[in-house]
């Protein structure tokens, strides 16, 4: 497998604090790839440099190939890349259904296309049912699935998901796997995921890169990664415990 | 096109609308000549307020200076009319681009350099007066002594150089106001009025979506002044005199929002019923005053200020969308259900 997305020793200070330092990683087409570390490990800030909100110090991000540091994030999206947001952002004031027409609209001119489009995501999502409430009135676990399925609408090749399980209760967490494991299977979509819920690390990702400090402490499969030492000393400081698995 | 503009709006919607139209279109034969006089200033504001809902109502950019744009199209047909000879349709053509590239000018001083919000409305007005300022010295336009059109007593009505009676007028800006409300709702329901709606709800998201919003916020701009430039065109030929002092007051520009905020932003109906109910409540106020003996100038500006005041006290999304659910019509009169109806 290639690499789809590629951080070369990308870093970003803001004032004196070093927030991301010299993290560099390699994400394959197909994986589900996950970002984890304590708070104020500087996972966000990361993703911002990759999805363009924010523009690295130094350091590059490629994407299919391509050199895309600095990119705006409109941009980025066009080329295939799209995220989420932590906190939530939807346009309150349009329907859902509207919320994942104007992403559908990115691949497409017509509006009626994008609404079916829209439908098709809302139906997996089982939200169809509720396409004409404005965004605004739904729970946040609601919300949480409309930024998916808007940013899914863009037709990325790659998922940029910024803690899109966390506040969501265990069953919605796993129905929320099983999507996500789906599409990633049907259409080969890869997946880049923050998150802190490790039930959702454990049962999607393929790999994990662990963040401390702003520099990248560990990678490999879910499983070592949990185990080794200095993961474990950056989540519990100084201990033996090991990070159970719940 | 009739059909697709028609399209996913409710019976209700389209019966209402019919209704007033229709009532419109017979009025000059039943009101008087002061009231049809009204009636065309009502329109003039409900035509200059459709433009500038496209701009804040749709892509969410507050502007407080569109008297800029109507009055350059003002300008620019009233010069080549009665220095060329021109006719003001075709002075029209000359209108709209000249004011488009006005508000692209200021569309990328503002959002190349991130003026956003109120500095962007800051950044509106001060060109509206520096072009009042500026018309105010340029002796080509005869400056602060203003321009004239020439008057005479019209036998018949040139539609074609818009010489003639006030009925003429009435009909040339109720089918500029219809013509405004239809290219509102079409843009409304294409992709770039999604894009308007993705950019006011929240410009970051939008950009996330992958919006060029930059570019969708220079579209909103130049639409909406291009489509205000007209009403400037029917301003110098139905008053016959301009007066930089007057066409690029701020009063001007407040006056085209007042309508579409106390009607709605944002919505269809909106600034059409909110010109009319303004206008109508406003020359109530001083023909009642002017009844009981009083004449005190401003009492108009005054009147403005309550009603604004109270629309935004106790009615803060405007008249129209509480009226809407009322009458069994969504806030931008396209009913939801009744498309799915149609639809499955």
């Amino acid at each position: 497998m290639t690499a789809l997305l590629s951080l070369d020793r990308l870093s970003k200070r803001f004032r004196g604090l070093v927030a991301v330092d010299g993290v560099s990683f390699a994400v394959p087409e197909g994986a589900i790839f996950a970002v984890i570390g304590p708070n104020g490990a500087g996972k966000t800030t990361l993703f911002n440099m990759i999805a363009g909100a924010i523009a690295p110090d130094s350091g590059t991000v490629s994407f299919a190939g391509e050199d895309i540091t600095g990119l705006a994030p409109d941009a980025v999206c066009r080329r295939g890349i799209a995220r989420t947001f932590q906190l939530v952002r939807p346009f309150p004031a349009l329907s859902l259904e509207d919320n994942v027409i104007v992403g559908a609209l990115l691949r497409r001119t017509d509006v009626d296309a994008a609404r079916v489009k829209a439908r098709e995501l809302l139906r997996r999502f089982d939200l169809f049912d509720r396409r004409h409430q404005p965004a605004s009135s739904l729970t946040l676990p609601d919300r949480k699935r409309l930024e998916v399925m808007r940013a899914l609408a863009t037709e990325p090749k790659l998922l940029l998901l910024d803690e899109v399980v966390a506040g969501l209760r265990p069953t919605e967490v796993d129905r929320l796997v099983t999507v996500l494991r789906e599409l990633n299977r049907d259409i080969g979509l890869t997946i880049l995921l923050i998150e802190h819920v490790m039930r959702a690390v454990m049962a999607l990702a393929s790999r994990v890169v662990v963040l401390d400090h702003g520099t990248a402490i560990a990678e490999g499969e879910p499983h070592e990664v949990v185990r080794d030492p200095a993961v474990v000393q950056s989540y519990l400081g100084q201990s033996e415990v090991d990070i159970r698995v719940v | 096109m009739i059909a697709r503009l028609a399209d996913g709006a409710s019976r209700r919607a389209l019966g209402l609308l019919a209704a007033v139209f229709a009532a419109l279109a017979i009025a000059p034969f039943v009101v008087n000549d002061y009231l049809l006089t009204v009636m065309i200033v009502a329109l003039y504001l409900a035509y200059t307020g459709q433009a500038w809902n496209i701009m804040m109502g749709f892509a969410g950019q507050l502007s407080l200076g569109n008297a800029i744009y109507a009055g350059l199209g003002a300008y620019v047909a009233a010069v080549l009319f009665t220095r060329y000879g021109v006719a003001p349709w075709l002075g029209l053509l000359v209108a709209i681009p000249v004011t488009a590239a006005c508000a692209a000018v200021i569309g990328f001083l503002a959002f190349r350099f991130g003026v956003a919000g109120v500095y962007f409305a800051i950044l509106t007005i001060a060109f509206a007066e520096f072009a009042r300022v500026g018309f105010d010295h340029l002796d080509f336009v005869h400056a602060s002594a203003g321009l004239f059109l020439p008057v005479t007593q019209y036998t018949h009505d040139d539609l074609w150089r818009l010489r003639g009676n006030p009925t003429m007028f009435y009909y040339v800006i109720l089918a500029a106001t219809a013509v405004a409300f239809l290219l509102s709702r079409a843009l409304l329901k294409s992709r770039i009025g999604y894009f308007w709606l993705a950019i006011r709800e929240d410009e970051q998201a939008a950009r996330a979506a992958g919006i060029d919003t930059f570019r969708y916020k220079m579209f909103a701009l130049m639409i909406s002044a291009a489509v205000t430039s007209f009403a400037g065109v029917f301003y110098a030929f139905f008053y016959n005199n301009l007066f930089p002092e007057q066409v690029f007051n701020i009063t001007q520009s407040i006056e085209m929002i007042l309508g579409p905020i106390i009607g709605g932003v944002g919505t269809l109906f909106g600034p059409v019923l909110g010109a009319f109910v303004l206008t109508g409540m406003a020359e109530s106020v001083t023909s009642i005053m002017a009844a009981l003996g009083f004449d005190l100038p401003g009492a108009k500006q005054v009147f403005y200020g309550i009603c604004l005041l109270l629309v935004v006290v106790a009615l803060p999304e405007g008249i129209w969308p509480p009226l809407a659910r009322r009458l069994g019509i969504d806030r931008l009169g396209i009913n939801k259900a009744g498309i799915d109806k149609d639809r499955r």
